[in-house]
């Protein structure tokens, strides 16, 4: 099933050409891996589907987004970006404890009692796996917690909502090595559930997690496709050179 | 011959020095103030009426009067100013008309205080009729501390992470929650400190209130916002420059009364900032 189909997108920012003629699908339940250099438009591309973008004032843009068969932009963006969640690439929990950080998103959507609060959070936490760490401190400042743990928190407030995208922006870069394959354990088990896209700096990354695999350089998709093509026979030679670091 | 630890001992000699003449005159002020103020303190001269032209008595109807300003001008000034920092820092577009406004409040925030006094003069005790009364006074001092309130709030919403915001927005939160929940809560400690400031200031003011609401003299507390009232800062001007033979202790004893009374309100709103921070860090 086809979660998002893009065709014909173009943005600039400014007099800047960020996406260039871009057009894919992003299938549901997959994780999509997208890789490429700085600069290469990744952040912008995940940005555009939860309509973040639009935050930015020099914002402008040409084609179609669709989201379910229907145009992103025909949809409410609060309802918009309650389907579609989002992970920062560093984690930003927000000055509250750790419960209210999970309980947030909910509790704009309206939900009051306290009861259907506290489930919310408990399944969010243990989706995210980080329920057992923290299940007798949730009333503790979220700023306590490590920085895996923060970010594993930031899973689970975006979980709380209940979306059926997520969009993962350089999840670990701030991360070790055990909190990242923390993260990604729980990338792995969301998968079943949830249709999630990952911007990833980090090669190795995208190939341990990612179904599909899609190469951005210069706001242009180089090449798409499953994970074990693109690293074993990718059909452009760009693909191979930064896939085995010749530049990038 | 460069002498790295020579030059930093006479840099550090400057600059505790330009502390030091910075600390020293306001600790002389209150030393002075403390000093030659607090034999006149007792129950007596902050619960009783002035007596004999002021010379003997009380002060209680001018303490009263400046805290019913003072409370007067917050009630009015902080969520006026409040509202139009979000409005300006949160929701209005970067064009010419948006910097002409935020340009004037900083300028306004600089316009002479007797300037504001004849302004309420002209508009609140005249135009609207309200007359020398507490209402046109705190509305008078309200005005004057209007700019500090809004450009200190304005800095404090701006200072808040970006971040925080789109993080907000990710959740699917309107614009309206985001202020709400997540930008005002991270902003109260700066606009608390732009409330601090400007209370000081509406309390200390002598020029705004003298055409507005400061009676020369009136042994009692007044009824309603209607009636004129007496205030600290004119009294002190009054019994220091109107009144013959006022004995000094009296003149120190009000300006002490004037100071603790600033602290005080201080101290309340410096509180409630410490609750605040110690709650949020980021």
């Amino acid at each position: 099933m086809v979660k998002f189909n893009i065709e014909g997108l173009n943005i600039w920012f400014g007099q800047i050409h960020s996406i260039k003629e871009l057009r894919m699908e992003i299938y549901a339940n997959e994780i999509l891996s997208v890789i490429g250099p700085a600069n290469s438009g990744k952040t912008t591309f995940l940005r555009m589907l939860n309509r973040l973008n639009e935050l930015e004032t020099n914002f402008s843009m040409k084609g179609k987004v669709e989201f379910d068969r229907q145009d992103i932009f025909t949809f409410d963006t609060e309802a918009l970006r309650k389907k579609i969640g989002m992970v920062f690439a560093l984690p930003l929990p927000l000055p509250l404890s750790i419960f209210d950080n999970v309980a947030y998103g909910a509790r704009m959507h309206g939900v009051r009692q306290k009861k259907k609060l506290e489930d919310i959070v408990e399944k969010a936490l243990q989706e995210a796996y980080l329920w057992d760490e923290v299940k007798d401190r949730l009333a503790t400042s979220a700023f306590k917690l490590s920085g895996g743990q923060q970010q594993r928190l930031c899973i689970a407030r975006t979980l709380a909502v209940e979306p059926e995208v997520i969009l993962f922006d350089e999840p670990c870069s701030g991360l070790d090595p055990i909190s990242t394959a923390k993260v990604e354990e729980a990338m792995r088990k969301l998968k079943q559930c949830y249709t999630l896209v990952l911007v990833t700096n980090n090669v190795k990354q995208a190939a341990r997690v990612g179904d599909r695999t899609a190469f951005f350089l210069s706001g242009e998709l180089v090449e798409i496709d499953k994970t074990e093509k693109i690293f074993t026979m990718p059909s452009e030679t760009r693909t191979d050179e930064y896939i085995r670091g010749k530049f990038g | 011959m460069r002498n790295p630890q020579r030059t930093e001992k006479i840099a550090f000699f400057f600059l505790f020095l330009a502390t030091l003449v910075i600390a020293l005159p306001v600790g002389l002020v209150v030393i002075i103030i403390i000093s030659k103020g607090l034999p006149a303190i007792n129950w007596q001269f902050l619960s009783d009426i002035p007596r004999q032209g002021m010379r003997s008595g009380g002060i209680f109807p001018a303490i009263m009067g400046t805290v019913y300003l003072v409370t007067g001008a917050i009630i009015f000034a902080l969520p006026i100013g409040l509202l139009a920092a979000v409005y300006l820092s949160e929701y209005a577009k970067d064009n010419m008309l948006t910097r002409v406004i935020k340009l004037a409040i900083v300028n306004l925030a600089g316009v002479p205080s007797v300037v504001y006094g004849l302004f309420g003069l002209a508009l609140f005790v005249v135009f609207f009729k309200f007359g020398a009364s507490i209402l046109s006074g705190s509305l008078t001092l309200g005005i004057m501390i209007l700019p500090i309130i809004i450009t200190a709030s304005r800095e404090a919403l701006e200072s808040v992470p970006y971040s925080f915001r789109e993080v907000s927005y990710s959740l699917g939160a309107s614009k309206w929650q985001t202020i709400r929940h997540t930008v005002l809560p991270n902003a109260i400690p700066g606009i608390l400190t732009g409330t601090i400031l400007g209370l000081g200031r509406a309390a200390g003011e002598t020029a705004p209130i003298l055409f507005t609401v400061a009676a020369f003299y009136l042994p009692q507390l007044p009824k309603s916002i209607f009636d004129q009232a007496m205030a600290l800062p004119y009294h002190l001007y009054v019994i220091s420059t109107q009144v013959p033979n006022v004995n000094e202790k009296i003149r120190y004893g009000t300006a002490l009364v004037l100071l603790v009374l600033v602290l005080c309100m201080n101290l309340v709103a410096i509180l409630i900032r410490y609750q605040f921070r110690k709650r949020k860090k980021w």
